[in-house]
């Protein structure tokens, strides 16, 4: 059987499989289930910043502040309790975590404000992530506000980051940036280890009788894995750090094209929730089956194959129109002409 | 509770009872009643908290459905050998009472610890006296007082031990709000000494003689007239001895804590001539105004009696100086009819048979004179007390005086002159703030307080006054610090304050704060106005006081900085910023950083966020707040309001309007009605200005749906139609349409008018709004905008619309929702909660019934929003008619109700009865016509109106007796609308056993059941209405039980009409559902949820929240109509869809349920999946039920 192992920022993998955030990577159940059925590693669910001050600021509006000025009540809910945020929450099960897996455990943030970035990232390292991934996204619509200005608070903030703590940092990516190459290069000076491509968010839906906004999260489709899969490739020869992809790579074969595009590791998340923690197992088995089919040694062996500058036509990760050619008056390379 | 710091804590007269009543008792029975409820939440939360007693266990808490329950409770606790107590106060304690023979007649020892309160009579007051107290002297209970926080909590241990020793059970009080609701720096007695004082000898003499099967034996026998009376007798020992027993006890706390007590503690001159003999916190007050009178030379005493029953008399005697020549006893309670007040009788029958025993110790007999003082916590000053003592001076003292009133009835007041005051000693700075109940500055002063008695040596005093008010209420802190322990149980007086804080710039206008100001005080105001434009804005004598007083006045915007620091609209840090800054209590830098580390430690554990943006808002507030240099001239023609020059009726000018202003103190007996009656339709006069934010009303946009109109809590969005024609004269910016609709004819205009002054700014008429702007979605019919430039002109624009005549009850189509928004609601403009979701179903009735119906209120919201005074939102219709309404008790609603039924119905038999005698004398085809009305619709009930106004003119012209009789029961020939409202707390709990039996019977009462799901009123106590997992009061860890089925409950009668209805969320179902149910001729049960504050959840998403709940399946919508099982029908009719909503949704949604998630995730995952399960079994049971073939269940 072919060697499955890889690196991630430094730490070694039994193999590329990694879960990403979601609702099975934040109890300890299926957390052991996960390892069990083969995961590498696995990321926390997320630690939103703008979460935990909603949750403070909900508690302290319901709990501390329930006077209404009135004789016969000054609270209408019990206070004596002590009430554990989704942080505690968080740090006490990276504890548990560390306690009862032998894999690594990645913390994964989503900060709002620079010190929040920073504290937050020092309470996840504290309590014993092995390394954070860090989700970069704002919905920037200000017109005034350039993406050159973006990406440089952006760099600036992952420099912060990579200063404040000791355990590696990856930056897990929309991949609405205009140069997504320069970006990442700039992130790779900036002392990130890792990049994940891409995040996949949140849209704003209408509803039509009431017209009203509501958020609207649907589970990713492997259609989404090409998008990952080019900038992989792309990505690969240009920088050093960490590739990962995520989105869309629900099965062994779609995995197999990320790795030979250049990914150290690939996550997996709608696919273990709509088919079962044993999706992991059997997306091992394909890979496995097929590296052995194809006799290759290693997923090292495998990794960036496929990338820019080492496929057989680099330039089809570069188009982008469709363009339909038939390819008849180009003579092979070997032929004097 | 903090850490004692060198120790000493700071906290209420309730906690510091709690604690020792916790801390020695195993089983504890509580059941939610103001002010003694949070002895039994603190209970509640600490058991939560595994928090052992003495003995190392944690205490059994137990809710009960009554307090009647609880002392069954504890009796059984007793019984079965554990040691048990209960809280409870007033109406609670006399539910006790029965119970409280036996427990004493068995010699049970036990402690009840009771927020002395008044009991009910003309009016219910939460406010302290002792004829609650009084009501359980012959139960064979010890009664003990304590004065203060300090006593309280030493008492409560001293009489635990007493009780055990003696086996005599103790009723240990202590005045409701004065004591229990005050905040004190006190010392905390230590585990060690509780130990101590607890005899295990005698606690296992109580646990031996438990009853058990190992050692059987019967109590509780039946006797007969042979030996009951003997048996009575035997007590009488151990009743004897129970005096020396309480002095032992407090003789062994003294010796392990430096505290002494006596049964009767006297203060004063060795040689005093005059005393006062007074139990309760009004001792404190009268100590420390004697020992000012004695410092001046004065010979004068107090005796403070702390063992009030088993009475001892020789002690009391005993404890008073030989030199005594006059003695006042004051007793806080009054008995009608009686030959003077208990205490006071005691005393004069100690006096009299130690004079007919020949043993009287004192030089001369004593005149000894009773009066009463504070009922209802009125205040009770050094004023009053010197009053007291001139009258011992008379040769003639009055007796059977009162003080504190002006009794020009029957002239039983002394005067009193508040200028008189003796100079009291010591160095106390005593400090007031203005606040809006929510804007925290309440919990923003308790927690100076803290910092204050918890970090320096000095004392601390903090004592809160409201105005009644859910929405907007109003809050005066009164503050306290000194070197000695602080004695003064009574408010700020005048000229006293030496810092003023007026947190709400609207107040400068209604209240006259700097009266209350010290020479050289210091005056926070919190203002949009800089420190150089603010004089000019300042009232008249706002400037006078400022420039009389020499006081230093500083102004901050305190909302700007909050705003700026991130935190909202609450000032509370703010300003307490600005008092540690001003005031000079702590030194400001020590101040600050105590503030912060407060900040820090109450807020801290829950994150970095909240401490973070309050020391930003400390910092900020330290910048803004600003001294301003004051010109040295008056300049102001502002005037501070004065509520009576609106009102013209006399009543309204002397007594409503004086008690809205504050002067209620003032309003002498004359004035106010004897038997508690008042007038209806009076929350109109307050216009309190409350709302940021008014809704205005898009004609071209509304379709006139009515929805608005519908879910307004407070009666302010209104609708009138009317013909073109009578709006000629309006006022250019008086709004109305062509109304829409095929049941209103060209040339019917509609308009929607708010009442600027009254709306609350709640939004909720705008969130139910159905219509959107075409072009832009973010405008709907009705949509909120800034109050200020919109006030004057709307003020006038409500006034014309006032002055439209109504529609004509008999043209509106009452079923549909634009038409029944059109009857004029004869409930508006309460108190409640912005956004109250109860209101909005009280509103509804009296639009759709309100000229005919009869209210029975059960005691909570619903009668405090309802009917505690200054006004009442209840109202009456342009004919004189509208609700009459009386709140009975808490525990006998439906009795009462059901009682106004048979009255109604008696009379209307008599009026029929007469009628059909005196028919010969009469028009016989209009009797005939009375008799046979159908009174079924609107225009039914106009016409019978309209015959028996005929009637009686023709039964008036007769001139006989059976006329005379007959005429005033004409009125009973129009039919009545009974309505039986309450909450949950009520019909669950304490009122269950009578609902049951009013709906087991046929009446025909409507029985509305406001169901916020906790005991709302008294802080959100647990119901038997909780929902599984929701975190309440009584059941912090969640509650594990699933709400009871009131309906299904009900329903099994199968001839009450039960409907569950949620307005927010399907309001037609609710229109028709209340139609439905005022029209069955038996008992109706509406049972309607009601979204509260208590729920965590801002009143702003209540339709939302109804959504949530009628979708999760947690309120189902049906109604069961007996009516239609009489036709071959399934009476009942499912009204919602199964759930479409994850039931964990709507619980996610509401802190009560989310909380249990932050402190027990793992039992709030098992209680959710519970609950998942229940509502969907409920609803599928439903379902089952509503569809079975009714024809073949009946053969």
């Amino acid at each position: 059987m072919a060697d499955l192992t890889t690196t991630y920022c430094g730490l070694t993998l039994r193999s590329p499989l990694v879960p990403s955030s979601s609702p099975l990577t934040g109890n300890l159940d299926d957390a052991r289930r996960l390892e069990d059925a083969g995961a590498a590693a696995l990321i926390l669910p997320s630690l939103f910043e703008e979460e935990l001050i909603h949750e403070q600021e909900h508690l302290h509006r319901f709990v501390d502040l329930q006077d209404i000025g009135h004789h016969e009540a000054d609270s209408f809910l019990p206070t004596a309790h002590a009430l554990a945020s989704k942080l505690d929450h968080t740090l006490e099960t990276i504890d548990r975590y560390k306690q009862s897996l032998a894999i690594p455990v990645i913390g994964s943030l989503n900060g709002v404000t620079d010190s929040g970035w920073i504290e937050y990232a020092r309470d996840l390292q504290a309590a014993g992530c092995d390394a954070l991934e860090i989700n970069l996204y704002g919905v920037n619509a200000d017109c005034s506000d350039s993406s050159a200005d973006i990406e440089a608070r952006y760099q600036h903030l992952v420099r912060e980051l990579v200063n404040g703590v000791s355990v590696p940092v990856v930056v897990k990516l929309s991949s609405q940036f205009t140069g997504v190459a320069h970006f990442v290069a700039g992130l790779e000076q900036a002392g990130a280890a890792g990049v994940s491509l891409f995040n996949r968010f949140y849209q704003p839906d209408i509803d039509l009788n009431t017209l009203e906004i509501k958020p609207c999260l649907s589970l990713s489709g492997p259609q989404e894995a090409l998008l990952r899969i080019r900038w992989l490739a792309m990505l690969r020869p240009q920088v050093q750090l960490t590739l990962a992809a995520t989105g869309g790579f629900h099965d062994g074969p779609t995995v197999l094209k990320a790795l030979l595009a250049g990914a150290d590791v690939v996550h997996l998340c709608s696919v273990l929730l709509q088919q079962g923690i044993g999706a992991i197992g059997a997306i091992e088995s394909a890979m496995a089956q097929w590296l052995e089919e194809q006799e290759y040694d290693s997923v090292k062996q495998l990794q960036g194959s496929l990338s820019y500058g080492k496929a057989v036509n680099p330039g089809a990760y570069e188009r982008a129109n469709y363009l339909e050619v038939l390819d008849s008056y180009t003579p092979s390379r070997g032929v004097r002409v | 509770m903090s850490e004692p710091a060198n120790g000493y804590v700071t906290i209420d007269g309730n906690e510091a009872v709690a604690f020792v009543a916790h801390k020695t008792n195993e089983v504890i029975a509580i059941y939610p009643i103001t002010p003694a409820s949070p002895m039994g939440e603190h209970a509640d939360a600490w058991s939560a908290q595994g928090r052992a007693n003495i003995f190392g266990s944690v205490p059994q808490i137990i809710e009960m459905q009554s307090e009647a329950g609880a002392a069954g409770a504890i009796h059984g606790a007793l019984q079965a050998g554990t040691l048990a107590t209960t809280f409870t106060a007033s109406q609670g304690l006399l539910l006790m009472l029965p119970n409280m023979f036996k427990i004493a007649g068995e010699l049970t020892p036990t402690v009840f610890h009771i927020a002395a309160r008044s009991v009910a009579a003309q009016a219910l007051s939460i406010f302290a006296d002792h004829s609650d107290v009084m009501a359980a002297r012959g139960t064979g209970f010890a009664l003990v007082a304590s004065n203060s926080v300090q006593e309280a909590h030493d008492m409560a241990l001293i009489t635990q031990a007493a009780s055990l020793n003696s086996r005599v059970p103790v009723l240990h009080f202590f005045d409701g709000f004065r004591t229990s609701h005050e905040v004190a720096k006190i010392r905390l007695i230590d585990d060690p000494v509780i130990a101590a004082m607890l005899d295990a000898e005698a606690i296992r003499g109580h646990r031996e003689r438990a009853l058990s099967p190992d050692h059987p034996v019967i109590r509780g026998t039946s006797q007969n007239p042979d030996v009951f009376f003997q048996a009575r007798e035997t007590v009488n020992p151990y009743y004897q001895q129970f005096p020396g027993q309480l002095q032992q006890a407090m003789d062994q706390f003294a010796g392990l804590t430096g505290r002494q007590y006596r049964l009767f503690d006297y203060e004063g001159a060795e040689d005093a001539e005059r005393v006062i003999i007074i139990m309760g916190s009004g001792a404190e007050t009268v100590a420390e105004t004697v020992s000012a009178l004695v410092a001046n030379g004065e010979k004068v005493g107090v005796l403070k009696p702390r063992l009030y029953r088993p009475f001892a008399a020789t002690a009391l005697l005993a404890a008073l100086p030989a030199s005594t020549r006059s003695i006042a006893v004051l007793d806080r309670t009054k008995e009608p009819g009686a030959g003077g007040e208990p205490l006071y009788k005691d005393v004069v029958a100690a006096v009299g048979e130690a004079l007919m025993a020949g043993n009287l110790p004192f030089t001369q007999i004593p005149k000894v004179v009773g009066g009463r003082f504070g009922l209802s916590s009125k205040e009770f000053t050094p004023a009053m007390v010197c009053s007291v003592l001139d009258n011992l001076q008379q040769l003639q003292p009055q007796n059977q005086f009162t003080v504190g009133i002006v009794d020009d009835v029957s002239h039983s007041s002394l005067p009193w002159d508040e200028s008189r005051a003796p100079a009291l000693a010591g160095d106390t700075i005593e400090c007031l703030f203005y606040g809006l109940g929510s804007d925290g500055t309440v919990s923003a002063n308790k927690n100076s307080i803290k910092i204050i008695g918890e970090c320096t040596e000095l004392h601390a005093q903090g004592y809160f006054v409201y105005d009644s008010k859910k929405s907007g209420a109003v809050t005066v802190s009164h503050l306290r610090f000194g070197q000695q322990p602080i004695r003064s149980q009574y408010l700020i007086g005048d000229g006293r304050a030496s810092y003023v804080g007026c947190h709400q710039t609207v107040f400068l206008e209604k209240f006259d704060m700097l009266q209350k100001a010290a020479p050289n005080a210091a005056f926070v105001l919190n203002t949009t106005h800089s420190a150089q434009q603010v004089w000019a804005t300042l009232p008249r004598a706002t400037q006078e006081h400022i420039l009389n007083k020499n006081i230093r006045l500083f102004v901050i915007d305190a909302y700007a900085v909050a705003q700026q620091s991130g935190l909202g609209r609450r000032i509370n840090t703010v300003m307490q910023t600005c008092f540690f800054a001003v005031s000079g209590v702590l030194p400001k830098d020590q101040a600050i950083a105590q503030i912060k580390a407060s900040v820090e430690k109450t807020y801290g554990k829950k994150g970095r966020h909240i401490p973070r943006r309050n020391f930003e808002a400390i910092d900020n507030t330290l910048a803004a707040l600003q001294p301003v240099t004051v010109p040295d001239r008056v300049a102001s023609e502002l005037e501070i309001q004065d509520p009576a020059a609106r009102q013209t009726d006399p009543f309204l000018r002397q007594v409503t309007a004086q008690i809205i202003a504050g002067h209620g103190d003032r309003i002498p007996v004359s004035l106010l009605p004897a038997d508690g009656t008042y007038p209806t339709g009076t929350a109109k006069i307050e216009k309190r200005n409350i709302a940021l934010e008014i809704p205005v009303w898009d004609e071209d946009l509304c379709t006139h749906c009515g929805k608005c109109a519908f879910v307004c809590p407070h009666g302010v969005v209104r609708s009138k139609a009317f013909p073109v024609a009578a709006v000629a004269d309006a006022p250019l910016s008086f709004k109305h349409v062509q109304i829409k609709g095929k049941d209103y004819p060209q040339g019917v205009h509609i308009s929607y008018q708010v009442a600027p002054e009254d709306c609350t700014g709640c939004s909720l008429c705008v969130d139910i709004c159905p219509i959107r702007d075409k072009s832009n979605a973010s405008h709907k019919a009705i949509n909120m905008e800034p109050i200020e430039p919109l006030l004057e002109q709307e003020k006038i624009n409500w006034e014309y619309f006032l002055s439209l005549p109504d529609m004509d009850r008999r043209e509106v189509k009452s079923s549909t929702m634009k038409g029944s928004m059109l009857l004029e609601p004869l409930f508006e403009f309460s108190g409640a909660c912005s956004g109250c979701g109860e209101t909005p179903y009280i509103k509804l009735a009296s639009q759709l019934f309100g000229d005919r119906m009869i209210v029975a209120n059960a005691t909570g919201c619903s009668s405090i929003y309802g009917g505690n005074l200054p006004t009442t939102p209840w109202a009456k219709n342009a004919e004189g008619r509208g609700p009459a309404w009386n709140n009975s008790l808490f525990e006998d609603n439906a009795e009462f109700g059901l009682g106004i039924r048979a009255a109604c119905d008696q009379q209307r038999v008599m009026a029929e009865d007469g009628l059909r005698a005196l028919a010969p004398h009469l028009d016989q085809e209009l009797v005939q016509s009375i008799l046979d009305a159908p009174q079924q619709s609107e225009a039914d009930i106009y016409e019978q109106r309209q015959r028996i106004e005929q009637l009686r003119q023709q039964v008036n012209n007769l001139d006989s007796p059976q006329a005379r009789q007959l005429a005033p029961l004409l009125d009973a020939l129009s039919r009545k609308s009974v309505w039986i409202i309450g909450g949950d707390g009520w019909a669950y709990d304490i009122g269950y056993g009578g609902l049951d039996h009013v709906l087991a019977s046929d009446c025909d009462v409507n029985i509305l059941v406001l169901d916020t799901e906790v005991y709302s009123n008294t802080g959100g106590q647990t119901s038997k209405a909780t929902p599984r997992g929701a975190v309440a009061k009584f059941s912090a860890s969640g509650k594990p039980t699933a709400k009871k089925d009131l309906a299904r409950i009900a329903m099994t009668y199968e001839h009450v009409y039960v409907a569950h209805v949620a307005y927010g969320a399907k309001d037609v179902h609710t229109l028709h559902t209340f139609l439905e149910a005022e029209a069955y001729p038996g008992p109706s049960l509406i049972i309607a949820y009601a979204p509260c504050i208590a729920h965590g959840v801002d009143m702003s998403n209540n339709h939302r929240q109804q959504n949530l709940a009628v979708d999760s399946g947690h309120w189902p919508l049906f109604r069961f109509d007996p009516r239609k099982a009489a036709q071959g029908q399934n009476p009942l009719k499912l009204d919602s869809k199964a759930p479409s909503v994850d039931y964990g949704e709507f619980m996610k949604s509401e802190t009560r349920f989310n909380m249990l998630w932050h402190s027990h995730p793992q039992r709030a995952r098992e209680l959710m999946q519970q609950a998942q399960r229940e509502v969907s079994e409920r609803y599928e049971r439903y379902q089952q039920l509503a569809a079975l073939d009714w024809d073949e269940e009946t053969q």
